[in-house]
């Protein structure tokens, strides 16, 4: 809004930065809060008495002697074997990753490519894919898993993951796909190039940033995921988001609230981390399937 | 090329009829505890288990699963039917059935949530766009946080917070000057509750997209609009909402969706208690000791069904648009 007809009055002004403020702290005050809290005491993070121990840590002072302490991480990560489920949490997402964008890519491609009626079947799955939540799928998973004896290890779950996550890949990568020109690999063809060449060394040097963009939100899904975690893995090989329930769950005596409040604080830095350096190709994707209508 | 065609195809369609297909096995499947022990209480463990190894399936019962108590519950809707007077009655009364109570739930939440979160979306694109240039960057930053995070954790940390000994919660405390005022003992403001959840949680994604729909408004029809005489509120009205009309339509179709999932936040607020969601419901028969599979497979079913209903419209659109494309 460059020009000066479209300057806004200064009443409107005000109300918009007020507004814009406000939301400001209603999306990044809940963490702030939380991770300051995260070094403190249970008594101080949830302060009854007064609620500025929460900021400075009156009781924190009193037991370890300063405004901060680690405890509630060394209680999560050593005493709960906390790394544990971050390690499997880091495995699911790589591999859900990994396989999905293999096949996303390859079937993407070949969809986008071809012309029969199958391409609206496969769409229509994705939607409706998209739309069911997982846990009604994961009650038609358990049983045979039981029986073949695969519940509660990690590949099983990698697999729902990824089957769960397919048609929202295939979709996205065929949308991608279908913008870039097959005026690229015909010509690729003339010029001698079989199908698969055409695809190796035309497409592939051209489709980073929709892979890339695909593969984050696999990741994310992977990463959120907490029915199918849950509900498929066994205690010891629970991912993060379902270990975190989990020490809601069990424990209940004082201080462990602090382990799932340190596992939460942890749980969200690769995030934040993921959001800072990615935040164009998240607006993207998510405004790739809008834009398209 | 056929490969890379099949391969998927083949990996989908097995996906999408393998889910279902084993659900309507399964809801059998356990009917051998619960019906075979109620109707034969005579059988002892040996016979059980030596019918459980013959028909490891269990018993047919056809669609009974679905009209028992804790599902569509068709004998107690009919005698509450002929029994209550009015539809208020009726209604209040299907609420203690615990299937239709959270049917009830992910109802209210998807029809209030998904307007909610368009407007706040709209507002918050409207506001920020008028930013300047550096800072519109930092806050898109910051708004994409509730939507990124891990939707438990992002639960669990607002639990904390109104949680009556978090700081919102004792601020609620002190405005209603009620030292017992609690979040969790209400089932309407658990409610509510979630229900901010919700809209806290899908606004970034209506701004998100609302945002980018702003960057290519046209201008010269902004300025005419001007030119014309009209008022901000106009040239909003006017102008910049029919230019996003199709995207609200995009994000109220995936807003539909994703709400009528609602489920982390349930477990996050351990709300289980005051609000059931038809996931939280299907999650509890799943868990504990017991495992209703059956029971589970038959609410999932239905919740599909559901969806299925929920997305028809937009699937004939689809539909007439491939046709009309080719």
């Amino acid at each position: 809004m460059a020009s000066r007809a479209q300057k806004m009055p200064k009443g409107l002004r005000i109300a918009s930065s007020l507004f814009v403020i406000f939301w400001f702290i209603l999306a990044a005050f809940p963490f702030a809060w939380t991770v300051w809290g995260s070094f403190k005491v249970e008594l101080d993070f949830f302060s009854i008495a007064d609620w500025t121990n929460a900021i400075t840590g009156e009781r924190t002072k009193a037991v370890y002697g300063s405004a901060f302490t680690d405890t509630g991480y060394a209680g999560a990560w050593i005493q709960e074997e906390f790394w544990r489920n971050v390690l499997n949490t880091g495995l699911v997402c790589f591999f859900v990753v990994t396989i999905s964008l293999t096949i996303g890519t390859l079937g993407g491609y070949a969809l986008s490519r071809s012309t029969y009626n199958y391409t609206f079947w496969l769409l229509i799955t994705a939607l409706i894919f998209r739309a069911m939540p997982p846990i009604t799928l994961v009650a038609g998973y358990l049983l045979p898993f039981f029986e073949w004896n695969v519940w509660g290890i990690l590949p099983t779950t990698i697999i729902v993951l990824v089957a769960i996550n397919q048609p929202f890949t295939l979709w996205m990568l065929h949308s991608f796909f279908k913008n870039i020109p097959s005026e690229l690999d015909e010509s690729a063809k003339v010029d001698g190039c079989n199908q698969f060449q055409a695809f190796r060394r035309v497409i592939i040097p051209v489709m980073w940033p929709g892979v890339i963009t695909t593969g984050l939100f696999s990741f994310l899904l992977a990463y959120n995921d907490f029915a199918v975690g849950a509900m498929l893995l066994s205690e010891s090989n629970r991912t993060m988001v379902p270990a975190i329930a989990a020490f809601l769950g069990t424990t209940q005596t004082e201080g462990n609230v602090m382990f799932a409040v340190a596992a939460v604080v942890s749980a969200t830095v690769p995030l934040f981390i993921l959001v800072m350096f990615f935040q164009r190709q998240i607006v993207g994707g998510l405004t790739a399937g809008a834009v398209k209508g | 090329m056929l490969l890379f065609i099949a391969l998927p195809i083949v990996s989908v369609v097995t996906q999408s009829i393998f889910a279902p297909h084993p659900a309507v096995l399964i809801e059998v499947e356990s009917c051998t505890p619960l019906v075979g022990c109620t109707t034969e209480t005579t059988i002892d463990q040996e016979a059980t288990a030596v019918l459980r190894a013959e028909k490891p399936l269990g018993r047919f019962v056809g669609l009974d699963i679905y009209f028992d108590r804790g599902h569509l519950a068709v004998n107690e809707v009919g005698a509450l039917w002929a029994t209550t007077d009015s539809l208020g009655a009726f209604f209040s009364e299907l609420g203690n059935l615990p299937f239709y109570r959270a049917m009830a739930f992910t109802m209210t939440f998807v029809a209030v949530v998904t307007p909610l979160t368009i407007v706040l979306g709209l507002i918050i694109a409207l506001a920020i766009n008028s930013l300047h240039r550096h800072l519109k960057g930092l806050m898109i930053f910051f708004s994409l946080l509730p939507m990124i995070v891990t939707p438990l954790i992002g639960s669990l940390i607002l639990f904390w917070m109104v949680d009556s000994r978090g700081v919102i919660g004792s601020a609620l405390v002190a405005l209603a000057g009620d030292p017992d005022f609690s979040l969790k003992a209400s089932t309407g403001l658990m409610w509510v509750a979630l229900i901010v959840y919700g809209i806290w949680h899908a606004a970034p994604f209506a701004f998100v997209v609302f945002y980018a729909g702003l960057q290519t408004l046209p201008k010269d029809q902004l300025e005419a609009a001007q030119i014309d005489g009209a008022t901000r509120w106009q040239q909003v009205k006017f102008v910049v909402v029919p230019h996003l009309m199709p995207l609200v339509t995009f994000v109220a179709l995936i807003q539909l969706m994703d709400n009528f999932k609602v489920f982390e936040p349930i477990i996050g607020f351990n709300a289980a208690a005051h609000a059931q969601s038809l996931s939280s419901f299907i999650f509890n028969d799943l868990g504990g000791e017991t495992r209703q599979l059956s029971s589970a497979s038959a609410t999932s079913v239905i919740t599909i069904i559901g969806v299925a209903i929920l997305l028809s419209p937009v699937l004939v659109r689809t539909w007439r648009d491939f046709k009309g494309a080719r």
